[in-house]
């Protein structure tokens, strides 16, 4: 199928999804961010058993009051608005959408490869980072006071608007061959 | 509505430029080959970022071993099964199907790399480091005196390291270092074999652990406690090691809290954590630590002079005592004064640093940094040669530094191919490894065959409660290989 017939169907899919009032309270405790992809595979059981890294947040949100749209900025600058919904985890949410964001470790706070910036309007929104989270920031490339790890944000509707800047870690840092980092 | 016109332009603009990208690259003579030496991090990040910025650029992956990931599978401590997902990202990549992993395959014996530049566009030496720095001190061959990044090799099921001679009927042992590799060492010395077991520790590791003696290990720097180069979370690790004291003297950190205020974040939440521990325990804590068996104590400014031996065993480590100099807070250098002092032990580990070989004599190598000479990853002097990760940049990074040079080294041969500053034309690729290793009548181990050994130590470990059993015998990975 084409390119134009595509849209067309999703755009006809989102309208169809607008018009059926699905609409569900999705409660979220802000208690235990680390053990949160926990909670939402509690919450989310499909037919087909719970849900497991990434698979929530392919799914597009089932109606307005769920959308969370955020933006990236990459490093080259540029800005990403990105419909996500309440209880998308930020890593998942952008490896759907092809940001930047590596996250070797898979979102278990044992590297620093999904680090971003917060705005800091939405610093004071998120919960306090976990003590293992903070370690793992300590690691981070150009560590600022609103260093983040992405995998460790997830969507409620008090974060729409929030923007998350990559951080740069290129060129910079080996300009002489050799910095000396942690193994 | 609006949104027709908008779709036509978008669809008119995608054409166009396919039809333009189909126009420079796809003609199959000149498809970009490149082959990249070494199947740890360095070599999958270089690997996934040539794959992700061209469109027909194929990539082989070359592992001297039968078995792919390099120090994600052989480094990383057994009792860190979350740094190791990693591995998932690296399948992805090798299941491309521009990507070819070819196992068994030894750089500089079975194929030069003279031979792999003829066939490739680029050629990558992502191999790591294979070696180890030396004390060069009396002693320090004695068969008790091991290499950290051995012993890390013994018990993660390296082939080569599978039959060290480890000698754990000691008390103390002194582990010379301040990294997170001489922690790894010393937390798998102390952790309880209950705990151990349930991980992917190699078997015979085990054994040898559940045989141990040893009680107290020595961390021993050169330098002092706003030095130390191992991380906060692996020094917490320490500090909550069941059954076992932390040791570190009030004297070593008692000024400390007077210029925590200036140091930057991760050393000031790392000094912190030492201050705290040392002069302020809470009670829960000090009444563990006073029934632990087992203890680990922090030593500072003592660099080795001397191992001790009698009779044929090591005995101790003579120091000499050192005194930190320099205007810099945290840069400071180690003299070593006229005193010094012996810690009585059984077993040295060395954990100063790991060393890269070069695989070629003609390489251009720093032999004192332990690097290929390089700039930004191009190697000096020869076009269309490339390095990347701990080979290019020293031995040192967890897997962010190692992935942010491998794409780096990706982007700069990306470059190099759109610029033309290297030629794809009459490569063949991998033709000329597979004659090679057929002509020596060598097993080739492609990634499904991988996928075999996988399955089958993974079989092997749910028979013994572990998440797999590593193969430790490269014949024995090439008979299921081929099974």
């Amino acid at each position: 199928m084409s390119a134009p017939l595509l849209k067309l169907q999703l755009f006809c899919n989102r309208c169809a999804n607008y018009v059926k009032s699905a609409s569900y309270k999705y409660r979220f405790s802000h208690k235990n961010i680390k053990n949160v992809s926990y909670s939402v595979k509690r919450y989310f059981k499909t037919t087909t058993g719970p849900l497991f890294h990434g698979e929530y947040e392919m799914q597009d949100p089932k109606s307005p009051e769920e959308v969370v749209n955020i933006t990236f900025i990459d490093k080259t600058g540029k800005h990403i608005p990105i419909k996500g919904k309440i209880g998308d985890n930020v890593l998942y949410l952008a490896h759907r959408y092809g940001i930047e964001l590596e996250g070797a470790c898979e979102a278990s706070l044992a590297c620093s490869t999904c680090h971003v910036y917060v705005n800091d309007k939405f610093l004071d929104k998120l919960p306090e980072p976990v003590e293992e989270e903070d370690d793992m920031l300590d690691l981070a490339y150009f560590l600022r006071e609103n260093s983040r790890l992405g995998c460790q944000i997830v969507l409620t509707k008090e974060l729409e608007g929030m923007e998350l800047t990559l951080p740069q870690a290129t060129r910079n840092f080996y300009v002489d061959g050799h910095v000396p980092q942690p193994h | 509505m609006y949104i027709l016109p908008r779709l036509c332009s978008r669809h008119l603009r995608q054409v166009l430029q396919k039809s333009c990208s189909r126009n420079l690259s796809t003609s199959s003579k000149n498809v970009p080959h490149v082959c990249i030496v070494g199947s740890g991090p360095a070599g999958f990040y270089t690997a996934q970022q040539i794959l992700k910025g061209h469109p027909a650029a194929k990539v082989d992956i070359l592992e001297k071993l039968p078995v792919p990931f390099g120090l994600v599978r052989f480094g990383v401590a057994p009792d860190h099964p979350e740094v190791k997902n990693v591995i998932h990202t690296f399948t992805n990549t090798a299941r491309n199907e521009r990507c070819t992993f070819l196992g068994n395959v030894e750089v500089g014996k079975d194929v030069s790399i003279e031979e792999l530049q003829g066939a490739y566009t680029a050629v990558v030496l992502a191999y790591g480091a294979d070696d180890d720095r030396t004390l060069a001190i009396k002693g320090e061959k004695n068969p008790n005196v091991i290499s950290a990044r051995s012993f890390v090799g013994w018990f993660n099921g390296l082939p080569q390291d599978r039959d060290l001679n480890v000698d754990l009927d000691t008390e103390n042992v002194v582990i010379l270092g301040h990294g997170n590799v001489a922690l790894d060492v010393a937390r798998i010395l102390l952790t309880p074999i209950s705990v151990l077991k349930k991980t992917d520790i190699s078997q015979h590791a085990l054994d040898a652990l559940s045989r141990s003696r040893v009680r107290k290990v020595y961390l021993v720097g050169r330098r002092g406690p706003l030095q130390v180069a191992f991380t906060i979370k692996e020094l917490r690790e320490m500090i909550k090691l069941p059954d076992c004291r932390p040791v570190i003297h009030n004297n070593d950190v008692k000024d400390l809290n007077k210029v925590i205020e200036d140091l930057p974040r991760p050393r000031k939440r790392l000094t912190d954590l030492l201050y705290r521990t040392s002069m302020e325990p809470s009670d829960t804590d000090s009444q563990l630590w006073a029934q632990a068996s087992k203890e680990w104590e922090l030593r500072f400014r003592l660099t080795p002079a001397e191992v001790i031996e009698t009779e044929g065993k090591v005995t101790g480590v003579k120091f000499y005592i050192n005194e930190l100099q320099g205007e810099d807070l945290v840069n400071k250098i180690a003299k070593a004064t006229s005193e010094t002092e012996d810690i009585q032990c059984g077993l040295v580990f060395r954990s100063i640093g790991y060393k890269s070989i070069p695989i070629d004599p003609f390489l251009p190598f720093d032999e004192r940094k332990g690097i290929i000479l390089n700039k930004k990853g191009r190697v000096e002097n020869r076009p269309g040669l490339y390095c990347s990760g701990w080979v290019s940049t020293g031995p040192v990074g967890v897997i962010l530094n190692t992935m942010t040079w491998g794409f780096e080294t990706g982007k700069v041969i990306l470059k190099d191919i759109e610029d033309g500053a290297i030629s794809s034309e009459g490569k063949q690729g991998n033709q000329i490894i597979k004659d090679k290793m057929l002509s020596n009548g060598k097993q080739l181990v492609t990634f499904s065959e991988w996928d075999k050994i996988d399955l089958e130590e993974i079989k092997r470990g749910a028979e013994v409660g572990k998440p797999r059993e590593k193969i430790t015998q490269i014949s024995e990975m090439l008979k299921v290989a081929r099974s």
